[in-house]
C-alpha cells in the first residue's frame, strides 16, 4: 500500500467503488451457471414430451367393426374340409363383402378398391388364423374389429389435416366420407394395439410390432451378460487382489481404460472381420451381436467392479487370512460377497449401455428386415434399437409415431435397469 | 446329437464328479469324524475330481469345433467332379457357399447341379458323423479324466494348492480377454486396411478431395472409377464435432462450475442425476429426435430468418451431439474441480476476492489441464459417435464448412459401406477398414494425450 502511495483509507474508497460492479459480476456468473443447468433440464424436459406425445398415440390402433360372414362358398367351395384349402382361400373377397354391406352405394372397381384398402392388409391373415383356431366359424356371421389400414388410423387420430387438398394427403376426399359414416355408426374405434407387442417386423405400419427387436434384445443382453459378467469380475479380481505390480500390470490398465474410449462401431469392425467372416458364425444373429456387445462392455464391467473390490476394507482381508484361510478363500469367501452389489451394479449399467447401442450392431448385419420372431440366440434378427433405427428411417407416416412407441419401450427398459441399479446400491451399499 | 446336448451331459458328468470326489474324500479319510486327517476340505476333492473330467473334454469339444468344418468342406470339395477342382479360388468360395446354405435348408443361388446335391449330401452325412465321433470322444475324455483324478484322491493329496491354482490360471486368462480383444481391433482393422491401401495409395486416402465409392461392378461400366479421397469426410466429421463443442463446452464447464461451487447439497444431489440421464439416452434415440423433431425446427428458423438449410444439416447433427456430451464434459469438470485443494479457495477468499473472480483467476488456472483432457475426451467421443450423424447428418461427401449443408462423417461413411451386401475383395468394402483404422488411430491418440494431461496434473496436488 505504501509502495503504491495510496493511504489506507484511500484504498477502501478504492475498493468500495469497485464492490458494486464486482458484485453484480458475481450475480451474472451465478446465472450462466444456472442457466447452463436449465438448458440441460429443458432439452430433457422437451425431449421427454416430445417423444411421449409422438408415441402414445402408437399404443392404440384404429379398428373397424365388421361383421363378417365365414362364406363356405368362398373359403372351400368344393367342401373338402382340407386345412390346405382354407389356408389359401381369399379371405379380402369376406371382408370385400362385408364392407359392401355397410356402403351398398358404393361401386366401380377404383372405389371398391380405395375402399376395400382402408381395411389393413394384414385383416385376411388375421380371419385365416381364427378360423384355423376354429373349425367352427365357417359359416357363422361374427361382429369382428379388424385394423384399419395406417393411413386411415393416421386420419382418425386426426395426425392427417383434412383441410389439406386432396392431392396432398394420402386419404382421399371419398375416403374421407366413408371413415366419417363408420364413425357415426360407431364401427371406428380406436383399441389397444396388442400387434405391436406381440409381432415381428413388418412393411405394414398396422401390423409391425416389436416383439421380434425384442426378443433379439434380450437373447443379446443374455448372451452379454453370461460371458461379460464372469470374465469382467475374474479380471476385475485378478487386477485388485493378485496381479503383481510391474510394467505388463500397468500396460494391461491402460489398455482396459483405452478400450472403453474405443468409439462402438470399432467394435462392429471387429465383430464383422473375426466372428462373420474368420470364424463364420451366422450374421444378423444374436449370439454375434451378444458376442460383440461383451468385448464392449467388459471394460466397463472390469473398471466398476475393481472399484467395488478395493471398496472392501483390507481389515476384512486381514481377519480372513488371520485365522487361515489361503488368498483365493479369502477373496471368494469375503471379498467377493461383500464386493457383489457394487460388482452386480456395475454389471447392469454396463448391461444398460449395451441394450441402447446400434452401431456396431449395424456392421454384424442385424439390420435386415426380418419378420419372423427368433426362436433362438442362432436365429436372423433385429434389436430393439436397430428397429427404432429401421423405423425411423421409413417413409409411412404411421411409423414415426410406433418409431417413437419404440423408444418409449426402450425407454423404459433403460428405466427399469437403472433404477435396478440405484435401489441395489442403496439397499446393499455398505459405508466402512 | 446335438451340440447343446454335450455340453448338457458333460456339466452333467462333472456335477457328478464333484459329489463323487467329495464322497471318495470323506470316504479315505475314514468317515466324517476323520476329516481332519484330509489335506484340504471335501469340497475340493470335489473341485478336483470335477475340473478334470470337464476341463479336457471340454477343451476337445472346442478344438472341435473350430476345426471340423474346414476339414469336412475340404473333403467334400475334393470329391466334387474334376470340372471343380480347377476353379478359381472365388468360385470355389460361391460353390462352398452353396452347399453350406443347401445343407441349412436355405435357398441357394441357383438351380443346384445334380454334382452339388451329391456334395450337400456328403456334407450333411459328415457333419452328423463328425457329431457322433465327438460326443463319443468327449464322453471317454470326460470319464478318463475324472478316474484320473478319482484315483488320485488320497488325504495326502493336496487338492486345495491344486483347485487353487486352476483359479488363479483362469482369473489371468480372464483379464488376457481385453490384451486379446485389443488384438483383435488392431488386426482386424488393420489387415483390412492394409488391402485397402494396397489398392488406393495412402495418400490418395488422405489428401484426396473427392469421395465417391461406388467402384464398377462389371467391368465396361462408365462413370464409375470410384474416388477415395476422404478429406471431405474428415472435413465433416470435424465441422460436426466443432459445432457439438460449441454447444458441449460452455454449457458443460458452467454446468459443473455451479454445481461444484455454488449449488448447494441438496440441488447438487437433484440436478446431478437427471443432467446424466442425457448420457444415458440411447444414441439412436438423439438420432430420431435429431432427424424428426430438431431437423424441421432448424430449417424452419432459417427459412424465417431467410437461410436456406438443406434438410439433413451439419448444424442439426451438430446441436443434437453437443446436448449428448455435456453430461461428459461436466462430470468430468466436476472432478477436476472438485480435486483443486481447498487451500487455494480459502487463500483466494481470504485475499478478498469475490466467488466468481476466485472461479475465474485461480481454480479455472489451477484446473486447466484437466480442463482441457475432458474437453480432448469429449472431442474423441464427438468424432466416434455414430447414430446421430447417421440418422440426421446425410451422405453427401461435400467439401464445405457452412453448417447449414448437408455433410457427411467418417462413421457415416463406415456404415453405408458395410450395410448390406458385402464382398471382401472390392475397394468398397476395404475403405470402410481404413477410414475404421484412421477413426480408431484418432481417437487413441486423443485418449492418450488426455488421460496423460491428467496423471500428469494430478501428481501436481497429491
Amino acid at each position: 500500500m505504501s509502495a503504491s502511495g495510496r493511504s489506507p483509507a484511500e484504498t477502501r474508497k478504492l475498493v468500495e467503488a469497485g464492490l458494486k460492479k464486482r458484485n453484480s459480476s458475481e450475480k451474472r456468473f451465478q446465472a450462466y451457471g444456472i442457466f447452463g443447468v436449465l438448458i440441460g433440464m429443458l432439452f430433457l424436459a422437451y425431449f421427454f414430451a416430445t417423444i411421449i406425445t409422438d408415441g402414445a398415440s402408437a399404443f392404440f390402433q384404429t379398428h373397424v367393426k365388421l361383421s363378417v360372414h365365414f362364406d363356405p362358398e368362398v373359403i372351400d367351395p368344393k367342401r373338402t374340409n382340407d386345412p390346405a384349402v382354407w389356408e389359401k382361400a381369399n379371405y379380402t373377397k369376406l371382408i370385400k363383402a362385408s364392407l359392401s354391406e355397410i356402403f351398398p352405394d358404393v361401386s366401380g372397381r377404383r372405389d371398391k378398391k380405395a375402399l376395400r384398402q382402408m381395411v389393413s392388409s394384414g385383416a385376411p391373415f388375421e380371419l385365416q388364423a381364427m378360423l384355423e383356431d376354429n373349425p367352427r366359424l365357417m359359416g357363422q356371421t361374427l361382429e369382428l374389429w379388424l385394423p384399419a389400414d395406417d393411413e386411415v388410423d393416421m386420419f382418425y387420430k386426426g395426425k392427417i389435416d383434412r383441410d389439406v387438398e386432396e392431392s396432398r394427403r394420402r386419404v382421399k376426399d371419398n375416403q374421407i366420407v366413408w371413415i366419417d359414416r363408420l364413425a357415426e355408426q360407431g364401427r371406428l374405434e380406436g383399441k389397444f394395439n396388442k400387434t405391436f407387442f406381440t409381432s415381428g417386423d413388418s412393411r405394414d405400419p398396422e401390423m409391425a410390432g416389436i416383439l421380434g427387436a425384442m426378443k433379439g434384445s434380450f437373447f443379446m443382453l443374455f448372451v452379454t451378460l453370461v460371458i461379460a459378467f464372469p470374465l469382467g469380475v475374474a479380471a476385475a479380481i485378478y487386477l485388485e487382489e493378485f496381479a503383481p505390480r510391474n510394467r505388463w500390470i500397468d500396460l494391461l490398465e491402460v489398455n482396459i481404460n483405452n478400450l472403453a474410449a474405443v468409439p462402438s462401431i470399432i467394435y462392429g469392425l471387429l465383430g464383422l472381420s473375426v466372428f462373420i467372416n474368420f470364424m463364420n458364425l451366422p450374421r444378423s444373429a444374436p449370439l454375434v451381436g451378444g458376442l460383440v456387445l461383451a468385448l464392449m462392455t467388459l471394460p466397463v464391467i472390469i473398471i466398476a467392479g475393481r472399484s467395488a473390490i478395493r471398496a472392501v476394507p483390507p481389515s476384512i482381508r486381514e481377519a480372513a487370512l488371520g485365522l487361515g484361510a489361503s488368498d483365493v478363500q479369502t477373496v471368494f469367501h469375503h471379498v467377493l460377497p461383500l464386493a457383489m452389489p457394487g460388482l452386480m451394479t456395475g454389471a447392469i449399467i454396463g448391461m444398460a449401455r449395451a441394450l441402447g447401442e446400434t452401431a456396431p450392431l449395424l456392421m454384424i448385419g442385424m439390420v435386415a428386415f426380418i419378420v419372423e420372431v427368433p426362436g433362438t440366440p442362432f436365429d436372423p434378427s433385429t434389436a430393439l434399437p436397430v428397429q427404432i433405427y429401421l423405423w425411423a428411417d421409413s417413409p409411412e407416416r404411421a411409423f414415426v409415431e410406433r418409431t417413437a412407441a419404440a423408444i418409449i419401450v426402450l425407454l423404459f427398459f433403460l428405466l427399469v435397469m437403472n433404477g435396478l441399479a440405484v435401489w441395489l446400491r442403496q439397499r446393499y451399499e455398505r459405508r466402512w | 446329437m446335438r451340440l447343446s446336448t454335450i455340453i448338457l451331459v458333460l456339466f452333467g458328468i462333472a456335477l457328478a464328479s464333484f459329489f463323487m470326489g467329495r464322497q471318495r474324500a470323506v470316504n479315505v479319510a475314514g468317515g466324517v469324524r476323520e476329516i481332519r486327517s484330509l489335506h484340504s476340505l471335501p469340497g475340493y476333492y470335489g473341485y478336483y475330481a470335477a475340473i478334470w473330467s470337464f476341463l479336457p473334454a471340454f477343451i476337445l469339444l472346442v478344438a472341435w469345433l473350430s476345426f471340423a468344418d474346414q476339414f469336412i468342406i475340404s473333403s467334400v470339395v475334393s470329391d466334387l467332379p474334376l470340372a471343380y477342382q480347377t476353379v478359381p479360388a472365388s468360385e470355389m468360395n460361391l460353390v462352398v457357399n452353396d452347399i453350406r446354405n443347401l445343407a441349412a435348408g436355405n435357398i441357394a443361388s441357383a438351380d443346384p447341379k445334380p454334382e452339388i446335391i451329391a456334395a450337400v449330401d456328403g456334407y450333411l452325412s459328415l457333419r452328423n458323423s463328425s457329431m457322433w465321433i465327438l460326443s463319443a470322444l468327449c464322453l471317454v475324455v470326460a470319464l478318463a479324466g475324472f478316474v484320473f483324478a478319482f484315483l488320485r484322491i488320497t488325504p495326502k493329496q493336496r487338492a486345495r494348492n491344486n483347485v487353487e491354482s486352476m483359479v488363479r490360471i483362469a482369473l489371468v486368462l480372464a483379464s488376457s480377454v481385453a490384451v486379446l480383444t485389443t488384438i483383435g481391433i488392431v488386426a482386424s482393422v488393420l489387415f483390412e486396411a492394409i488391402r485397402f491401401f494396397e489398392k488406393v495409395p495412402v495418400t490418395d486416402f488422405l489428401f484426396g478431395l473427392t469421395w465417391s465409392p461406388q467402384t464398377a461392378i462389371r467391368a465396361d461400366q462408365v462413370g464409375s472409377s470410384g474416388a477415395f479421397g476422404a478429406v471431405p469426410l474428415f472435413a465433416g466429421t470435424l465441422l460436426i464435432s466443432f459445432i457439438a463443442m460449441c454447444v458441449a463446452a460452455p454449457i458443460g464447464l458452467l454446468v459443473a462450475i455451479y454445481l461444484a461451487e455454488y449449488a448447494t447439497k441438496k440441488v447438487r444431489k437433484t440436478a446431478k442425476p437427471i443432467l446424466e440421464v442425457l448420457a444415458g439416452i440411447p444414441t439412436v434415440v438423439y438420432g430420431y429426435f435429431a432427424a424428426i423433431t430438431v431437423a424441421p425446427m432448424v430449417r424452419e428458423l432459417g427459412e424465417f430468418v431467410g437461410l436456406e438449410v438443406a434438410s439433413e444439416s451439419a448444424l442439426t447433427a451438430g446441436l443434437v451431439m453437443g446436448v449428448m456430451i455435456i453430461p461428459f464434459v461436466s462430470s468430468l469438470s466436476d472432478d477436476v474441480i472438485n480435486s483443486v485443494p481447498q487451500s487455494l479457495r480459502d487463500g483466494s477468499f481470504g485475499l478478498g476476492a469475490t466467488k466468481s473472480e476466485t472461479i475465474k483467476r485461480v481454480i479455472l488456472p489451477a484446473a486447466l489441464p484437466g480442463i482441457v483432457s475432458a474437453m480432448l475426451l469429449a472431442v474423441s467421443r464427438a468424432i466416434g459417435e455414430t447414430m446421430i450423424v447417421v440418422m440426421a447428418a446425410g451422405l453427401s461427401a461435400k467439401l464445405t464448412v457452412n453448417p447449414l449443408e448437408a455433410v457427411t462423417t467418417v462413421t457415416v461413411q463406415i456404415v453405408t459401406l458395410l450395410v448390406g451386401d458385402q464382398e471382401f475383395d472390392s475397394a468398397k468394402t476395404l475403405a470402410a477398414f481404413g477410414l475404421g483404422l484412421t477413426l480408431l488411430l484418432v481417437t487413441l491418440v486423443l485418449n492418450v494425450i488426455a488421460l496423460q494431461v491428467v496423471r500428469r496434473y494430478r501428481e501436481d496436488y497429491d
